[in-house]
């Protein structure tokens, strides 16, 4: 019966996820609703983690927005996440980059990731 | 309208189209056969008796067979269940009830038999706060004072104390319908509903 449930959360998944790892830099679309009005808004900053699965899969984005640091967590498979770019490869060695919290300016660098996968 | 028969299939979350994430519990919920009318004149009240799921027919009591075979059924329903209807409606036996007497945004009520979780301190079992956990408190999880002393000498009825927690017959109201799926026969209620996955629950507006 628990097979019912992957079933319906299949359903639900994006047909096409852009493949982004942690410490990737990434550009989410996502919509927002003013009223009756809808209109896509971007944020754009490094994924320092991703969590869950299935339909429950959240990723974790973090930028510096004048001068404070902002993080905000998208669930992967929300309707109104309309795209997500992948801006730049990462090279990391942590699935969670929590410690870039504590840095900032040239010790919160995350070396470029070239070699394709 | 009267309800429906189901067994709980589990619980995970969909979007609506503001992004919004519901908790919800699927339920596949009936079709279920009329088996029986109850009228006025015969039994004393109005109801009717209807069947969910199926027993193999060496399983199944003659009685049930028989019970069965009046209302032109394949097999004996697993579960039978009665729900009272309201004046003037007209039900007739063999007649099938779907989840399409439910659409999304009804407030249902759901009952089951929630989990049994045994003999439980007051803690768990009414949501004392207990002793704080550390600052040179002594860790304890009882009930405390029963009450007043000398006046009334005795203890109130209706005290919370331990006692067996769960396994009862437990009815969560106005749970809302999120979505209905007629195809596979699913309902989609928002929130949690008593007992197991796979158990049997009664669905009725």
């Amino acid at each position: 019966m628990a097979d019912l449930i992957k079933e319906l959360e299949k359903e639900q998944l994006r047909e096409s996820t852009p493949e982004f790892a942690p410490g990737d830099t990434v550009r989410v679309l996502y919509l927002v609703r003013e009223g009756a009005k809808e209109r896509i808004q971007a944020f754009e900053g490094v994924c320092i983690g991703r969590k869950g699965g299935g339909v429950d899969e959240t990723f974790t984005v973090r930028k510096i927005s004048s001068g404070i640091g902002v993080e905000r967590i998208f669930p992967l498979h929300a309707p109104t996440v309309s795209g997500i770019e992948v801006v730049r490869r990462g090279r990391v060695r942590r699935a969670k980059l929590y410690y870039l919290r504590g840095r900032r300016g040239k010790a919160a660098r995350i070396t470029e990731r070239r070699t394709t996968r | 309208m009267p309800g429906l028969i189901g067994k709980k299939i589990g619980m995970t979350r969909i979007f609506d189209e503001g992004g919004v994430q519901i908790p919800v519990t699927v339920i596949e919920a009936g079709p279920c056969p009329v088996v029986q009318v109850r009228t006025q004149d015969r039994d004393g009240y109005e109801a009717i008796q209807i069947g969910f799921g199926s027993k193999k027919a060496k399983r199944a009591p003659k009685a049930e067979l028989g019970h069965a075979a009046v209302a032109n059924l394949e097999a004996a329903p697993r579960l039978l269940r009665e729900f009272k209807i309201a004046d003037g409606d007209a039900y007739e036996v063999g007649q099938e009830l779907t989840v399409a007497q439910f659409e999304a945004g009804d407030r249902v009520k759901v009952t089951g038999h929630s989990k049994g979780r045994g003999f439980q301190g007051v803690v768990k079992r009414h949501g004392f706060a207990g002793r704080p956990g550390g600052h040179g408190h002594p860790m304890s999880r009882n009930p405390g004072s029963l009450g007043p002393g000398t006046d009334p000498s005795r203890v109130i009825k209706g005290k919370k104390l331990p006692g067996q927690m769960g396994g009862t017959r437990t009815t969560v109201l106005n749970l809302q319908v999120v979505r209905v799926d007629g195809e596979r026969n699913l309902l989609f209620v928002k929130g949690g509903v008593p007992g197991a996955r796979n158990g049997y629950v009664l669905i009725s507006k």
